[in-house]
């Protein structure tokens, strides 16, 4: 159980503490892009391609700015004279902010109609003629790499085919001679889908630049507005937006999930409009344009292989990947992994040898991939090696859950290097699949199983005991653009004992407003309630990466500590001073020091902090601040086990997930009520690609579900009523063993799910479906195995 | 998401309302609860010039039932119908059907008129008027005439509501025995239009043999579809499983469905059929418990 060190006036680490952003969202009062008014605003509007791959002949603009209120329409040719027409994508690619020539991708950006009501530019947006030569696109990621299929970045003079990079790490030669040598091995192909983050609040910005002070001030949705600044500085700089002349201000933020990382076309265009008109432009985008034109997650098509002995020992594991990146790599990866941690794909088992190799290929889709909750790639290694290990045990006979713990990394092997490179700081894999199975009767659920099958009923049971890699990240390994992913946090604490603290992360949901007082409350005692959090002000937060990737506890998280304890060396020596005896005879306990051995002589923080401003000692800086820029000694590894029970009908094969059990151990927990939040979000965007997200393109490379009624983001109703738990292992490098909760849940919930459906059809010879699973799928599974009554007429 | 821009006008009458309806032509289009047609202007599929708004238009919302009919005016909202106690003793089909249309936002203001009036094969609540024989009355400026459900449909987006037309009442004749009716719709989630569909109405004698069977299958053909084989399977028999069975069989091959993002044909026959079976049963069942 979570013991807390603090009280509830303090609310310290442990407490269910209500959330303090909650009364401005509750009430409506949440301050969101759309919701910034500046006077004399104008609107923008983006013209698309209807195409997936096209030339464009012309672009006749005529119509449009006959319409009053328009005052510009912009292409890529007036872009081009600033040499704005293209940027860089976090990836050292290159993306166009609008096309000069050519398309790749249908809804891509074409033009933008800049109005002074978002009506009239939406008219205006439906009046621009732009006349395209249709060409034939490459949609398939494995024709792609076709010897005639045709080489879509000609932007690039050297490129002679469609392949953007290889990596791989790993043991091959020995990996290779085990598969050779095995006495069992398995082999699935399988499709991690496309699917869009579909944050509630789409993309927008209001860019507002000042002509006179050469000033621009950014309101955008972004989870890392200081790397987007230093972003903008890069591409702007050379027209005299330099770094200090920009300020980002990323306001309440309506769900990011790794789609607002990235910086979209809109976000330039409306820059480069407000730079030439000198008035704000807003630009705010439709649900249609979010789900077609930002930056999907996932799509690695995997060939996942194992190979171990009959009574169930794995030995190695193999993993092939083909990433498809749409027209340019606009992953949002530390810069030195372009596969991101993919290489975590030996998972929480104890692998002597692994080989995993990627390569990436463009085709006219649009750009990706962003890390969808999940640390860069880590949902699609998981759910690899989770299905494969399945794979597995349904080849030699075993129980999916003996085979784990049979091959479970221990207990006492931690820290545990991994055959791809990793050190895994700690983690108890048997407690946590243990506490899972008994929260779900496993055994009597395994009898309950044999029965129904005896009847011809389809029921499955799946495991997911999963290891998350997050907390990017250390500084010799991880930068983004060369800037190293450290974070960072800045105390304040006033004359009257309150404070304020800035961090160089953004929430978008997490409820950092709330956890990062509760840590700050921990360390110095000042009650949490106290302590204002801000952040997503590039002119008043420390520098830092943002959130994404579950990095905002372990990195910022960790910077508040040190900060804190910065603070409190200092307030030890003042409470030395007021109680006129050395440091060495105090004694702390939260919210104050007091004498060994006379606890009545005691001074509060409030107290100290008071006299930091008003009796500080001699020689000492006055005041109580403090700065800490965070920079991990490793990743962090959380973990999971989880196990669900589906039922699938029979006659319609509808699918139900029966009972789901989560359990988490992600260190120690900083609000058990936040994290077991995160838990059932995280959870419901694990059953959405599992049971219902794709994007899916026509050979033509149409959207053919490019609105939500087609792209099926699940309700509260598909959700089961999840039962949640935790065991704890702190991550021993982090000041306060904490590991981050947000993603696990995202990441580990799938495989669990296609596993129990796949578990479901055992009888049936299924070996492997790739998700979303539905009715349908299941359907033509059955069909194609001949196992449905031949009943039905054909037509 | 924005429709190109229109002219808006609420009347106050129904007379009103079909003058100006008359006199504004093509160019114009009726307004109930929105739901179906504000989606199609946002994305820009309908655009209309000018919306005549019904919701201010007295004496078109009403449940009752009158010498053996049930009475159904044509802007009461589905939820009305789903909570409404008097229909409920007949045709707890409509809490069936309600419960799947959309969600409490869309039942709340979609209207059972605009239901059919849209003429979509993918709604509900045209298959439940062809299993329970409705009969629609259509005003015009020359005044009123009906229209039995089996010729209201008459193809994608059209339906006997002619220019210059309001649809205003919707009657269902009210069986008189033994009788049961029960609707269940394959979707993909919440809110989703219909896989397929199944209406079912079945009356029988006191010895259980089935005197009249209605079946309306949604989304499998492209207009709302009676499966008049699997009607005449039923009628005559004991609703025995063999009856059963076949009717079911029947409305899987009389359906015309189409391959879309649900699924193909077979996968949709084959849907079609398991909930027919399921449907019949459940009105069988309906029908001894009352
Ligand atoms: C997200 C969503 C999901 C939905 N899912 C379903 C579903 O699963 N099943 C389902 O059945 N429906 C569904 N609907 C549609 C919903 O039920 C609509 O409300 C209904 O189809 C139309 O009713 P309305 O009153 O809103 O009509 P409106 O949208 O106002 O009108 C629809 C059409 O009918 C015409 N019209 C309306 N009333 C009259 C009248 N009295 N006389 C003449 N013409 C008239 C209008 O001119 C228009 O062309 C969904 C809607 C939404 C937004």
């Amino acid at each position: 159980m979570i013991q807390c060190k603090t009280s509830k006036e303090i609310s310290g680490m442990g407490h269910s503490m209500k959330r303090k952003e909650d009364d401005r969202f509750i009430h409506g009062k949440g301050n969101y892009v759309d919701d910034v008014k500046l006077p004399g605003t104008l609107y923008m509007d983006i013209v698309r391609s209807p195409y997936a791959y096209a030339k464009i002949k012309n672009i006749d603009s005529s119509e449009a700015l006959k319409i009053p209120g328009v005052l510009a329409v912009i292409t890529g040719k007036d872009l081009e004279q600033y040499n704005l027409h293209w940027m860089p994508t976090l990836m050292s690619d290159t993306q166009m902010v609008l096309p000069v020539d050519t398309v790749m991708y249908q809804a891509q950006e074409v033009a933008a109609v800049i109005a002074t009501e978002k009506y009239i530019a939406r008219d205006a947006r439906e009046a621009v003629r732009v006349e395209y030569e249709v060409m034939k696109p490459v949609v398939d990621p494995f024709k792609a790499l076709d010897a005639d299929a045709p080489v879509l970045r000609t932007d690039k003079p050297d490129k002679k085919d469609n392949h953007i990079w290889h990596w791989e790490v790993g043991q091959k030669e020995e990996t290779e001679k085990i598969f050779q040598e095995a006495e069992v091995t398995v082999k699935e192909q399988m499709h991690i889908p496309r699917i869009h983050v579909a944050s509630i609040e789409t993309c927008g910005c209001v860019a507002s630049y000042d002509k006179i002070d050469n000033h621009l001030t950014m309101y955008m949705t972004t989870q890392a507005p200081h790397a987007i600044r230093t972003v903008f500085a890069l591409v702007a700089g050379h027209v005299g937006l330099t770094e200090e002349k920009i300020r980002v201000i990323s306001p309440d933020i309506g769900g990011g999930f790794g789609g607002k990382v990235p910086v979209y076309p809109g976000y330039v265009i409306a820059i480069a409009a407000s730079f030439l008109i000198g008035k704000p432009v807003k630009w705010i985008e439709d649900r249609s344009e979010n789900l077609q034109a930002d930056s999907f997650a996932r799509d690695y098509h995997i060939t996942a292989e194992l190979a171990g002995t009959k009574d169930g020992k794995i030995l190695a594991t193999r993993m092939k990947v083909l990433a498809d990146h749409g027209y340019t790599d606009a992953s949002a990866n530390p810069s030195k992994f372009p596969t991101g941690m993919f290489s975590i794909g030996t998972g929480s088992y104890d692998y002597p040898n692994a080989f995993m190799e990627a390569d990436a290929v463009y085709t006219n889709k649009p750009p990706g991939g962003v890390a969808y909750r999940c640390s860069f790639r880590v949902t699609e290694a998981v759910h690899a090696i989770e299905r494969i290990t399945d794979r597995f045990a349904l080849e030699i006979g075993k129980d999916p859950a003996a085979l784990r713990f049979q091959n479970f990394i221990k207990k006492d092997q931690f820290p545990y290097h991994s055959p791809t490179g990793w050190e895994y700081d700690s983690g108890d894999y048997e407690a946590g699949l243990k506490l899972a199975m008994k929260g779900i009767d496993y055994d009597n659920l395994r009898i309950e199983q044999a029965e129904k099958r005896k009847k011809g009923e389809l029921m499955g049971i799946g495991l997911s005991t999963f290891t998350e890699i997050v907390g990017a990240g250390p500084s010799k390994d991880f930068d983004i653009l060369g800037i190293k992913m450290f974070d960072s946090a800045e105390i304040r604490v006033h004359p009257t004992g309150k404070a304020i603290a800035r961090f160089g992360t953004k929430s978008q949901g997490q409820g950092h407003e709330t956890t990062y007082a509760q840590i700050i409350a921990e360390e110095l005692g000042i009650p949490a309630k106290d302590i204002q959090i801000e952040e997503g002000d590039t002119d008043t937060a420390p520098y830092g990466l943002g959130t994404y990737a579950s990095r905002s506890t372990p990195t910022a998280g960790a910077a508040a500590v040190m900060a804190a304890r910065k603070l409190r060396d200092k307030a030890k020596k003042i409470a030395a001073y007021l109680l006129e005896v050395s440091e060495d005879d105090l004694e702390w306990e939260p919210g104050k020091f007091s004498v060994k051995g006379a606890p009545e002589k005691s001074k509060t923080i409030q107290e100290i902090v008071f006299a930091s401003y008003t009796n500080h000692p001699q020689g000492m800086e006055a005041g109580f601040e403090a700065t800490h820029y965070y920079d991990p000694p490793n990743l962090t590894f959380p973990s999971g086990a989880y196990i669900c029970v589906v039922d699938i009908d029979s006659d319609t094969f509808e699918i139900k997930v029966r009972r789901f059990v989560a359990i988490d151990d992600a260190g120690h927990i900083i609000n058990p009520m936040i994290a077991q939040g995160q838990v059932h979000g995280g959870l419901t965007q694990g059953i959405a690609p599992a049971m219902y997200e794709e994007l899916i393109y026509d050979d033509d490379g149409n959207i053919l579900n490019g609105t939500l009624m087609d792209y099926l983001v699940p309700t509260a109703v598909e959700s089961p009523s999840w039962e949640t738990g935790h065991t704890v292992t702190p991550s021993p490098h982090h000041p306060i063993g904490a590991k981050g909760i947000g993603e696990s849940p995202t990441v580990g919930a799938p495989p669990a799910i296609a596993n129990a459906i796949v578990d479901a059809l055992k009888p049936y010879g299924i070996t492997h479906l790739d998700i979303p699973i539905t009715p349908y799928k299941i359907f033509k599974a059955l069909k194609d195995k001949g196992v449905l009554d031949k009943n039905i007429v054909e037509s | 998401m924005i429709p190109s821009s229109f002219d808006y006008t609420a009347p106050s009458s129904l007379d009103e309302a079909l003058k100006l309806l008359h006199d504004l032509g093509d160019d114009a289009k009726i307004l109930a609860g929105g739901h179906s047609l504000i989606p199609m202007m946002k994305l820009r599929f309908a655009e209309p010039e000018h919306l005549i708004d019904l919701n201010n238009v007295p004496g078109l919302s009403y449940l009752k039932i009158e010498g053996g009919t049930l009475k159904i005016g044509a802007m009461t909202r589905e939820v009305e119908t789903e909570e409404s106690a008097d229909i409920a003793v007949h045709f707890p089909i409509f809490a069936d059907v309600a419960k799947l249309i959309a969600d409490p936002q869309v039942r709340n203001f979609g209207t059972l008129g605009g239901n059919l009036a849209h003429g979509d094969a993918a709604n509900d609540q045209p298959a439940v008027m062809l299993a329970l024989d409705a009969v629609v009355e259509i005003a015009g400026l020359d005044g009123r005439r009906t229209v039995g459900i089996d010729d209201f449909f008459y193809g994608f987006y059209s339906t006997a509501v002619q220019e210059g037309e309001i649809l205003t009442e919707i009657s269902i004749p009210i069986p008189s025995g033994r009788s049961g009716n029960a609707y269940h719709k394959v979707e993909r989630k919440v809110g989703d239009y219909a896989t397929g569909g199944v209406a079912v109405h079945l009356e029988m004698d006191e010895q259980g043999i089935c005197t009249k069977a209605g079946i309306g299958l949604t989304n499998v053909n492209p207009t709302p579809l009676r499966a008049v084989r699997s009607e005449a399977a039923l009628v005559g028999t004991s609703l025995d499983d063999a009856a059963i069975a076949l009717a079911a069989q029947y409305a899987s091959e009389d359906c015309n469905p189409s391959t879309d993002l649900r699924g193909d044909i077979d996968y949709k026959r084959h849907i079609i059929r398991a909930v027919t079976k399921r449907m019949i049963n459940k009105s069988k069942e309906r029908a001894f418990k009352n």
